[in-house]
């Protein structure tokens, strides 16, 4: 059994007018199913073009990606946006929720390209908002919800699809504490009792002490790649 | 339906109903497009129909004959000034053409009409009895000429509805009085059944037919006996009507002894070329309805395009989600042409509405017949469906091709 990421000498290049930037060069990375990691690194450093690519908004140059051992490389963009709809969940920094839209209509709407019967669709977005702890907030629009709320929302709309792999992009970067630990806890539970593969992007330390692998990114490479613990017991900060 | 679609055009409703100012401003040009095209078209129809009604009144598949004009020293008279056609004329191309059913003659002149203490100066036509047939002309009282009537040179007269309203007191008996014509006393007979006007907006109903040879003989007092001031001919089928009117010249010019070089000393009118002249009318007024309706339908477009633009703009992020959870490109085009055509068929029911309306109240107001064609709406609704689909397919275009990454990161 192959393992759910395998990034093998990834190079994305971009060009620039005549200068060429070489956002990843050469990364190789695994990824197993159910793990929680980390992606830190400062800006610059590559780590949110290797988060595009592994969230198969973006191709790499050269190199070989493959996602539970479908190699991403060459797929057109439709495809590609089938693998997002069937497999990777995402959270934004920005919640990202359509505004004046519902919370129950957000969470719903990845089930929206799949072509369900819109009663399933409501069912699951609803069952979805209440492993978030949402219920009783289906019909509330985003401007009537707490940041914390809102991405709690996002959550569940990364989760309505059953991914194999949730992608977490700063997603307490415009939280407070308090929100932010809420938030960790979640994405903490998801990965503990549901066994749902977490890539987490941050550069905040005590959040990105949630994860049980930190790996640092910089020059676009790995530049340290450590298992901190098993399995996450007690909140760090609260330690 | 899919659910996809189905919410999608909820959705896209959901948009317009958020901003209601918007949408209408930019459904305007169509909604005024399509009202002026559907009132416009109900207008020319109900004109159309009505000079269609006029050409009718000439009678059923009717060629008439006119004399050629007198040329004195190279100055001409006027139309039928010359008295060229005759009476044997018409009575030798009924026998020489089978095609033609039957054919009249009538001569006209306008004079002093008195009864009682009344008077009016209208025209007065010498007809053959045939003549009243060819014209479809029915009376709504008394009876028409009979042929001892023209044999004898009888005083009798058909009056139109025009003389009734002015000769006679209203509800008085007309049939049976005795009117004079130049001091000649003629009995009334018959009243003629209205026509209204002819195609070219005279009063029709304005007219008193005696016998021909009464008029010859008693009031016109001709010089050139038997001459005519026009001839009618009719055939059974109108696609009859051009091969007639081809033989009724060859006739004429041998009768005339015209040599080749000569030109006709009479002219031919059908029907149909009557009817050719409305035609070319009508066909000038739908150029100019299309050439409205096409430039309405066109800023209206552009209105919808602009508005889109401004949309995929706005949403560029909504965009850039939809994308991330998995929406593919046709996705992303649905949905903008969905939003495109959903106001342009918003604006064209709209628009519907507005012109029917319109044309019902240029009737109650201006008293102008319109015809409202189920057609043209049906046309006018996929026409703005057309338009939205196409003005829609540029903005539906640029946001399905949006880059996922780029979109996400818009502020």
């Amino acid at each position: 059994m192959s393992s759910l990421i395998e990034c093998e000498d990834v190079w994305k290049i971009y060009r620039v007018g005549d200068v060429e930037v070489q956002a990843l060069r050469g990364l190789s990375l695994t990824i197993e199913q159910g793990e929680f990691v980390a992606i830190m690194g400062s800006s610059g450093s590559g780590k949110s073009t290797l988060m595009n690519i592994l969230g198969c908004l973006d191709q790499p140059t050269k190199g070989h990606y493959r996602l539970n051992g479908i190699e991403v490389g060459n797929l057109k963009p439709d495809h590609l946006a089938g693998i997002r709809n069937q497999q990777i969940g995402f959270v934004f920094q920005s919640f990202n929720l359509i505004p004046r839209t519902s919370a129950l209509e957000n969470a719903q709407l990845p089930l929206f390209y799949r072509g369900l019967s819109l009663k399933v669709q409501r069912a699951q977005a609803a069952a979805a908002l209440g492993r978030v702890g949402l219920q009783g907030r289906e019909h509330h629009y985003p401007t009537q919800l707490s940041g914390g709320q809102q991405q709690r929302v996002a959550i569940a709309r990364a989760l309505v699809t059953s991914p194999s792999l949730l992608l977490a992009d700063e997603p307490t970067g415009n939280l407070d504490t308090q929100s932010s630990q809420e938030i960790m806890k979640i994405l903490e539970t998801l990965n503990r009792d549901e066994g749902i593969t977490i890539i987490l992007v941050t550069h905040e330390v005590d959040v990105a002490a949630y994860a049980a692998r930190q790996i640092v990114i910089k020059d676009g490479q790995v530049l340290s790649d450590c298992v901190t613990k098993a399995r996450p017991r007690s909140s760090p900060v609260e330690a | 339906m899919s659910a996809f679609v189905w919410l999608t055009i909820l959705t896209a409703l959901r948009i317009l109903a958020r901003n209601r100012l918007r949408a209408g401003l930019t459904m305007l040009g169509i909604v005024i497009g399509v009202a002026a095209v559907i009132a416009m078209v109900s207008i020319g129809e109900g004109a159309k129909r009505a000079v269609q009604a006029q050409i009718a009144t000439m009678g059923t598949n009717v060629i008439i004959i006119f004399p050629g004009v007198t040329s004195a020293s190279g100055v001409r008279g006027s139309q039928g000034s010359a008295v060229t056609l005759t009476v044997s004329d018409a009575l030798d191309l009924k026998k020489r053409i089978p095609l033609l059913a039957d054919t009249g003659w009538t001569r006209r002149d306008v004079m002093q009409i008195v009864y009682g203490n009344r008077n009016w100066n209208g025209p007065i036509n010498g007809v053959s009895p045939s003549y009243l047939t060819i014209r479809d002309w029915s009376l709504t009282s008394g009876a028409p000429f009979t042929q001892t009537d023209l044999d004898t040179a009888a005083r009798v007269a058909l009056i139109g509805q025009t003389i009734v309203g002015n000769l006679f007191e209203p509800g008085e008996e007309s049939v049976g009085a005795v009117i004079r014509i130049k001091n000649v006393p003629f009995r009334v007979i018959g009243v003629l059944a209205p026509k209204g006007q002819s195609a070219q907006g005279s009063d029709q109903d304005d007219v008193i037919f005696i016998p021909f040879s009464t008029a010859e003989r008693k009031v016109f007092g001709t010089s050139f006996v038997g001459s005519v001031g026009a001839m009618f001919g009719s055939t059974d089928q109108v696609e009859d009507l051009p091969m007639a009117a081809e033989q009724i010249r060859e006739v004429l010019r041998a009768r005339h002894r015209l040599q080749t070089e000569q030109e006709d000393d009479f002219t031919i009118r059908t029907q149909v070329d009557i009817g050719k002249v409305q035609e070319v009318t009508s066909e000038t007024l739908t150029m100019m309805l299309f050439a409205i309706a096409s430039v309405s339908l066109l800023v209206g477009g552009i209105g919808i395009m602009n508005i889109l633009l401004v949309s995929v703009t706005e949403r560029t992020r909504e965009i850039g989600v939809r994308m991330a959870v998995g929406a593919k490109r046709h996705h992303i085009m649905m949905q903008f042409l969905i939003e495109a055509m959903t106001l342009s068929l918003v604006g064209g029911a709209l628009g519907i509405i507005l012109g029917v309306t319109g044309a019902k109240l240029t009737t109650l107001i201006a008293g102008w017949p319109t015809i409202i064609s189920s057609n043209v709406i049906v046309i006018a609704f996929l026409f703005s469906l057309v338009v939205g689909l196409f003005f829609g397919l540029y903005p539906a275009n640029k946001a399905a091709r949006m880059n996922p990454i780029e979109a996400l990161r818009y502020e």
